[in-house]
């Protein structure tokens, strides 16, 4: 570890001083988790999903591994074999639910960890690093997510693989042979649902491997922290293990707890009936959505409905909602206010709050149907959406008088115990 | 090690122009690599495309006898939908009645059907923007505002023609290649 008040690790056992000195695995933990990775006394439970993150992501490996035993990646037997696997196979149901469900616990913690980063300033330097390499597992995410949703080959299933692949076809000259290349076919089939099943095996390890990478980052200039001042001393860290352990044990018991209120009393709410009728390859059901966690981008790709300057409404559809994830990559260096924390950006945290309930909007609209007034609405949340980031956030750095900033992060934390006295 | 290595003049070997004999075989091993590795990448990417059986579905024959005016079928054509329709006279001379210069794709209905059989409207039932089954063919299903089909995906709406009229798809209703065996059935593909 890097960072000036970093404890370094001095084993005193002889076992793990013989293996510290073959192998500095015993070293790596030390400094991530343990008390060698002091951190802002100051840290609220905005910064507990970052480790909720992980835990969904473990979950989600686990149950996926064994769901993998009973599923068949076949058109003729995969519908099938997911019945199979929730009225046959022991405990089937409970694994499978686990697996759909917390599909949507890990975006729905990866959203929140997000917008904690947004509203703290966390992508700024010298974090970029870590925004972009979070930014990196969202997309992978993404994909996965929805090569999984493919995987049941239900009415939902199948139609979103074909309208999914369908975006690429919308590159001009040569979209076509790219969906085809895709799908293997000319429309979803075996081929598609195979090399779906495939990739949603293979891409969680690949997350893993990014979510090392994001930490390894992160652990350069250490966490950042409500206030965003850095660290000045020891005074203004605790060592991760106790304080922090305690403190993500506490958020993981409420994660799981609201986990599994979902999984026992409501496994269903979050996904769609139509994915309980086997894959139609000649009916499209009449309300096609992805799941909840895509309707702000799907909505973003609905919003264009005519053609603009000669570019085809499809292209420019499917340009800005991949454009609107590509745009968060900037955003390190399209804000630049010197100051990291909403707490102290009066005029930032009002947009912030109009950009909650933008994305919010853009969310309802997705899942709508593709009728007036949703499509006129998201028409206008799409273009602030875009304007957020692309004027409103470089202008407020400019033009913003920020509140005075505290000397470090132990003055902010005993003005604001002084306050509630 | 480096004592030896400090022993060697390394331009010793350099020719008139300042090119080693080392650098040659250096970049000659490197780029014989890369025509390697580019080569096993073929294959890699190749298998993605369509395997032959998904490429050998062979045409297929429709009688067309039993549809009667204004009414559609949908059926299966290389694994994707394929709407046959019988227009009325009514929605032929809507379809006529559009200035085509005002389309998004300027086709007229007798070019989007076969000579003397203007009124069998045969295309493929894929929206041109993201792939869904546009509504209109079958029994009671809405066909839009413009008298076609409609898709309820993204909203795009087709005329009796089969063309775009309103939403995000770009191109009309794709005309599969076929031709007529007879006055009741026809070859596509
Ligand atoms: C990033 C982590 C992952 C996410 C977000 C994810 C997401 C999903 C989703 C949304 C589904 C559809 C659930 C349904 O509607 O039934 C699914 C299905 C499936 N996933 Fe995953 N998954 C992940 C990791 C894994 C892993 C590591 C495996 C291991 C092979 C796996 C194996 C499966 C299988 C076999 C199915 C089909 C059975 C079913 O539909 O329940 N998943 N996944
Ligand atoms: S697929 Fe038909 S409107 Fe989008």
């Amino acid at each position: 570890m890097s960072f000036p008040w970093a404890n370094h690790y001095e084993p005193k056992h002889p076992l793990m001083q013989w293996i510290d000195q073959r192998l500095p695995l015993p070293r790596f933990v030390y400094g991530a988790v343990g008390a060698g990775y002091p951190v802002p006394r100051n840290l609220n439970y905005w910064w507990n999903f970052g480790v909720l993150s992980g835990v969904a992501l473990t979950i989600q490996l686990i149950t996926g591994i064994v769901l993998a035993m009973h599923y068949a990646s076949n058109g003729a037997l995969a519908f099938d074999s997911v019945e199979h696997i929730m009225r046959d196979v022991n405990s089937g149901w409970l694994l499978r639910y686990a697996h759909a469900n917390g599909a949507s616990m890990f975006f729905i913690v990866v959203y929140i960890h997000i917008f904690r980063g947004l509203f703290f300033g966390s992508y700024k330097a010298p974090r970029e690093m870590v925004w972009l390499l979070g930014l990196v597992i969202f997309l992978l995410m993404m994909a996965t997510a929805f090569m999984g949703y493919v995987l049941p080959w239900g009415q939902m299933s199948f139609w979103g693989a074909k309208v999914i692949t369908g975006l690429f076809g919308a590159i001009p000259l040569v979209g076509e042979p790219i969906q085809t290349w895709l799908l293997g076919g000319f429309a979803p089939d075996n081929a598609a649902l195979n090399r779906f099943f495939s990739l949603h095996y293979l891409l969680p390890f690949v997350i893993a491997a990014v979510v090392i990478l994001h930490i390894w980052a992160l652990h350069i200039p250490g966490s950042s922290n409500p206030a965003g001042v850095e660290v000045k001393g020891p005074q203004d860290t605790l060592p991760f293990h106790p304080y922090y352990t305690a403190k993500d044990g506490f958020g993981l018991g409420v994660f799981l707890i609201a986990f599994a209120l979902l999984l026992f009393f409501a496994p269903n709410a979050l996904g769609h009936p139509d994915n309980y009728i086997p894959a139609n390859p000649l009916s499209t059901p009449a309300h096609i959505v992805p799941e909840w966690y895509f309707w702000p981008f799907y909505a973003i790709l609905r919003a264009f409905t005519v053609d603009i300057f000669g570019i085809p409404a499809k292209l420019l559809g499917v340009v800005a909602m991949f454009g609107s994830i590509i745009l968060l990559f900037f955003l390190p260096w399209l804000d630049n206010s010197p100051v990291r924390s909403g707490h102290y950006r009066p005029l930032f945290k009002s947009f912030f709050v109009l950009l909650c309930i933008d994305v919010l909007i853009l969310g309802y609209c997705g899942g709508a149907p593709a009728a007036e007034p949703y499509v006129m609405i998201s028409q206008v949340a799409a273009a602030y959406y875009f304007a957020h980031f692309l004027i409103v956030l470089p202008m407020v750095a400019r033009f913003e008088k920020p509140l005075p900033l505290p000397g470090s992060i132990t003055e902010a934390v005993l003005a604001k115990n002084t306050i509630a006295a | 090690m480096a004592t030896g290595e400090q022993a060697i003049d390394p331009h010793a070997d350099a020719s008139e122009d300042g090119v080693r004999r080392r650098d040659f075989i250096n970049i000659a091993a490197v780029s014989f690599a890369g025509v390697g590795a580019a080569s096993v990448l073929v294959p890699l990417v190749n298998q993605m495309n369509p395997s032959a059986d998904v490429l050998a579905e062979a045409s297929i024959e429709v009688d067309i006898s039993a549809i009667a005016v204004g009414q559609a079928i949908k059926t299966i054509f290389r694994k994707q939908p394929l709407f046959v329709r019988h227009l009325t006279a009514k929605e032929i001379a809507a379809a006529d009645a559009v200035n085509i210069s005002e389309l998004r794709d300027p086709e007229t209905l007798a070019q989007r059907t076969k000579e003397g059989h203007k009124q069998w409207l045969i295309t493929m039932g894929v929206c041109t923007h993201l792939g869904c089954v546009p509504l209109g063919a079958g029994e009671g299903e809405i066909k839009g505002a413009f008298g076609g089909y409609f898709c309820p995906c993204h909203g795009s709406t087709y005329d009796t023609a089969a063309r775009i009229r309103k939403g995000p798809a770009p191109k009309n209703l794709l005309v599969p290649e076929y031709v007529f065996n007879s006055d009741t059935v026809i070859k596509v593909g």
